[in-house]
């Protein structure tokens, strides 16, 4: 690169008690460079970054910022001198709309009031900008699905001052449209000379994007490599650590690549007999929904980010009511579907949720204590009493079978890497053994080791004759686990595809077309 | 395994216990007869009230609650005693299960009102504060009732322990608390809602029946304390237990309890009210005012939640 060196770290280290997390790293971003960090989970890319923005401090290191010493204490100072990240995690404010949102460090203000009518000027400015002309800015962001919220949360970064952006795994929740806009944007911000380091586990989107690539692993730089260089399968190699790593053995490398694993055949598990049927079930966000679920089958649910697909899964276990319809589990037919999520996990059904931390996991109990909490009534006790000895078990069988990596089961899982706390959400739910399971993003942020596992579970649950909906905004990943896909639309489930009959074109076709026409109704349907 | 779990027992009650031993000296040091057994059967035979009334905290803060109304609760049960007894001539025995009745009633009513219809518990238990406090002068006139030896069986020392069957009572409550908490269902789902109801709701666990359940087990609690509080006083009192509600917090915070739900320990709770009642006695026959006993006091408590908070960072929780 023959831009000067916008940002520099030396030797960065970390310790949390007596775990070095990271070890002496160093890394260069070069002005007006978009440089990819890769790394399984765990490697500590999230660390580094946190420490980048100033959330964190190291223990030992050196950074500089345009040749400037730069110490951040605190998002404060960081964002002062130019430095903004946007998280994975979500930091809106939920009551607050969103041009307070955006504008939040920066309130247009006289006297100390807020001038509310500059606000929204402004703020609808930069929705503009980022595509989102149909949002409102005065809408508290609460009210927003996790999709929009993160595009918030990306323009909000993007309207200060930034001489270096990090955006750590900015397009897990956003569609295609979303993603592409998103990009576009950065192109442009490149071109302004802002530098950006960019997390992401999708390797397409980094070979699009990024000038340069630095991977880490176990928490040291393995190396930063020309972007152009590297092809995909490097790529994973140097992530993985596999030993094939240095042997330039082609078929080796096949096998760990996960862009080729469509090449690996599918084998459909899918019966005759119905498993869950689902007829004319409305809610909120949803419509006049008809589906069947078979045996062993995996019924993807694809849709633009809004279209309804958390919302309906909510629906049929028992989360959110239903205002019409009815499900139909084994024999027994439901008026209204569940009343109450132990309604549905009595009835053998499983969700495994989309924002893990908000309602899949007790972050601050044991792994044990998660991994049982769905099964201690029906399998690990008697008279109200735990078997503890029974839960153990269980518990380290779950751990071996899904190779949650802790200090053992009473670790706390807050202190898991997001990767192995999928696991546990998971293996919470494994560990209940129900008949259908209902996957909201289940790879969101998630590396591919873990992701590739996570498909293999898929499959082997099949082939037990479990029955699986997956809901995702990854088409890839759609097409390379299920059955059939179904799109959703506008609260509707518009098109069903087969395996075979499907291309990602056609899938996005459905997707946007139906949106088009049934905008009216969704609209009457929300008010 | 076994051993981890050794260590991290001695963890977890070791700072409790440090504390205690060092108070202990230090007031046997500081006068002459401290360190008795008959002194410290005095000590002990005060404790029946605040263990009882704190057991009961403890499984309200760690679904992430709280009970303010628990000093009236005890005034209110106890008063029972007065009505069976006095006004209606009846006797003893007539009267612990109305006692018991009327306690675990109000705690029924203190969670079923929160629960169904989302209320914070802190602005029921506050109305019920004064609900039944005012209910306890109506049943009592507003008077001191003396009740006579008749009531005392809960409280005469054990003449082969020197220990009343109250303080018993109460241990027995303290090891039944612990005993639900870590080895039951129901504590590991108390637990499990304090920490992240909507998790546990996800989870496919009816979470209303046991945050009921908890308000009442409170309730009930008050009720055993209201009879210890009769037994021992042998008068029914409007006034009873007033602001105990504070001081079983306060044994709740200096064992570990999390004000934010979630964590908690029936032990470190008993270990708290020693604490507490230990530093009362001791001050006091040091010859320290009540003023003073009451900044001591307050002082223990932060201190005893800075404590917490440094274990918890040194221990590698996640600190925020």
């Amino acid at each position: 690169m023959s831009q000067p060196t916008r940002f520099r770290a030396r030797g960065l280290t970390k310790r949390y008690g007596k775990i070095e997390v990271l070890h002496g790293i160093d890394l260069e971003v070069g002005a007006g460079e978009i440089h990819a960090l890769l790394g399984a989970n765990g490697a500590g890319k999230s660390t580094l970054v946190k420490i980048i923005a100033g959330l964190i401090r190291p223990d030992l290191g050196l950074m500089e910022l345009a040749d400037q010493a730069y110490a951040p204490n605190g998002k404060q100072q960081s964002e002062s001198a130019g430095v903004q990240i946007v998280q994975q995690e979500l930091s809106l404010i939920p009551n607050l709309s969103i041009a307070e949102n955006i504008f939040f460090t920066k309130l247009p203000s006289r006297f100390g009031w807020v001038r509310y009518r500059t606000l929204h000027r402004d703020a609808a400015i930069a929705l503009k900008r980022f595509g989102l002309h149909d949002l409102d800015p005065r809408t508290p962001t609460s009210t927003l699905g996790v999709g929009q919220q993160q595009m918030i949360e990306i323009a909000a970064a993007l309207n200060q001052d930034c001489r270096l952006l990090i955006l750590d795994e900015p397009t897990a929740a956003l569609t295609a449209t979303e993603t592409d806009h998103l990009f576009t944007w950065l192109g442009e911000l490149r071109q302004q000379g802002v530098s950006m380091i960019y997390i992401s586990h999708r390797l397409e989107e980094i070979s699009r994007l990024a000038d340069r690539i630095s991977v880490m692993r176990d928490g040291r730089m393995i190396g930063t490599y020309q972007a152009s260089e590297l092809t995909k399968q490097q790529t994973i190699d140097l992530i993985s650590g596999t030993p094939e790593e240095a042997s330039a053995d082609k078929p080796a490398f096949e096998q760990a690549d996960p862009q080729t694993a469509s090449v690996k055949p599918f084998t459909s598990y899918a019966q005759a007999n119905p498993l869950m049927s689902v007829e004319g079930l409305c809610g909120s966000k949803i419509q006049d929904v008809h589906l069947t679920l078979h045996r062993g089958e995996r019924l993807g649910i694809a849709g633009l980010v809004g279209s309804g697909r958390t919302e309906l899964l909510r629906a049929i276990f028992g989360a959110d009511r239903c205002t019409n319809g009815s499900i139909t589990v084994g024999k027994v037919r439901r008026q209204l579907g569940f009343q109450h999520p132990k309604q549905a996990v009595d009835a053998g059904i499983a969700m495994i949720t989309e924002d893990r931390k908000h309602d899949g996991l007790l972050l601050s109990q044991s792994v044990q204590s998660n991994l049982s909490l769905a099964s201690l009534k029906h399998r690990f006790s008697r008279f109200g009493l735990i078997k503890r000895q029974h839960e153990r078990l269980s518990g380290s069988q779950i751990q071996q079978q899904l190779q949650i990596k802790s200090a053992g089961l009473e670790q706390s899982v807050n202190t898991l890497s997001g990767g192995n706390q999928q696991k546990v959400v998971v293996g919470k739910w494994i560990t209940h053994q129900p008949e259908i399971y209902l996957f909201d993003e289940p790879t969101r942020g998630i590396d591919v080791g873990v992701r590739n596992r996570l498909y293999d579970l898929f499959e082997s649950l099949a082939q037990q004759g479990r029955g699986l909906v997956i809901v995702s905004s990854d088409l890839q990943e759609l097409m390379e686990t299920c059955d059939r896909i179904a799109v959703m639309n506008a609260g509707r489930l518009m098109s069903v595809f087969t395996r075979g009959q499907w291309s990602e074109e056609q899938l996005l076709q459905a997707s946007f077309d139906a949106s088009a026409s049934s905008d009216e109704t969704a609209v009457e349907g929300q008010a | 395994m076994k051993r981890k779990t050794f260590l991290s027992g001695l963890l977890e009650y070791g700072g409790l216990v440090l504390v205690l031993v060092l108070l202990v000296s230090v007031f046997s040091l500081a006068t002459d007869h401290f360190l008795q057994w008959q002194r410290l059967q005095i000590i002990a035979n005060q404790m029946p009230v605040p263990i009882m009334v704190a057991v009961g905290m403890t499984f309200v803060l760690i679904i992430g609650g709280i009970d303010l109304s628990v000093g009236s609760l005890v005034a209110l049960s106890s008063a029972m005693f007065g009505l069976v007894i006095t006004n209606w001539g009846g006797n003893v025995w007539m009267a612990v299960p109305l006692c018991i009745l009327v306690g675990t009633l109000c705690g029924l009513i203190n969670g079923t009102i929160s629960v169904a219809f989302r209320i914070p518990a802190f602005i029921v238990t506050l109305g019920m504060l004064e609900l039944a406090r005012g209910a306890t002068k109506v049943a009592t006139d507003s008077r001191s009732i003396y009740l006579g030896k008749t009531v005392e069986g809960l409280d005469a020392p054990l003449p082969w322990l020197g220990l009343s069957p109250a303080i018993l009572l109460a241990l027995a409550t303290v090891i039944i608390g612990q005993l639900v908490l870590t080895r039951t269902v129901f504590g590991r789902y108390c637990i499990a809602i304090g920490t992240n109801e909507e998790t546990v709701r996800m989870s496919g666990v009816s979470t209303k029946p046991y945050r009921i359940a908890v308000f009442a087990g409170s309730g009930f609690l008050c009720a055993l304390a209201g009879w210890a509080y009769v037994a021992k006083h042998q008068t029914v009192d409007p006034n009873a237990a007033t602001g105990i509600e504070l001081a079983a917090i306060a044994a709740c915070v200096i064992g570990g309890t999390s004000l934010m739900g979630g964590r908690g320990n029936v032990v470190c709770t008993f270990i708290g009210v020693v604490i507490i009642s230990v530093l009362q006695s001791g001050l006091a026959q040091m010859g320290v005012p009540d003023a003073g006993k009451q900044m001591i006091t307050g002082l223990v408590i932060i201190v005893a939640a800075l404590i917490d908070v440094i274990r918890i960072r040194l221990t590698g929780g996640k600190t925020q």
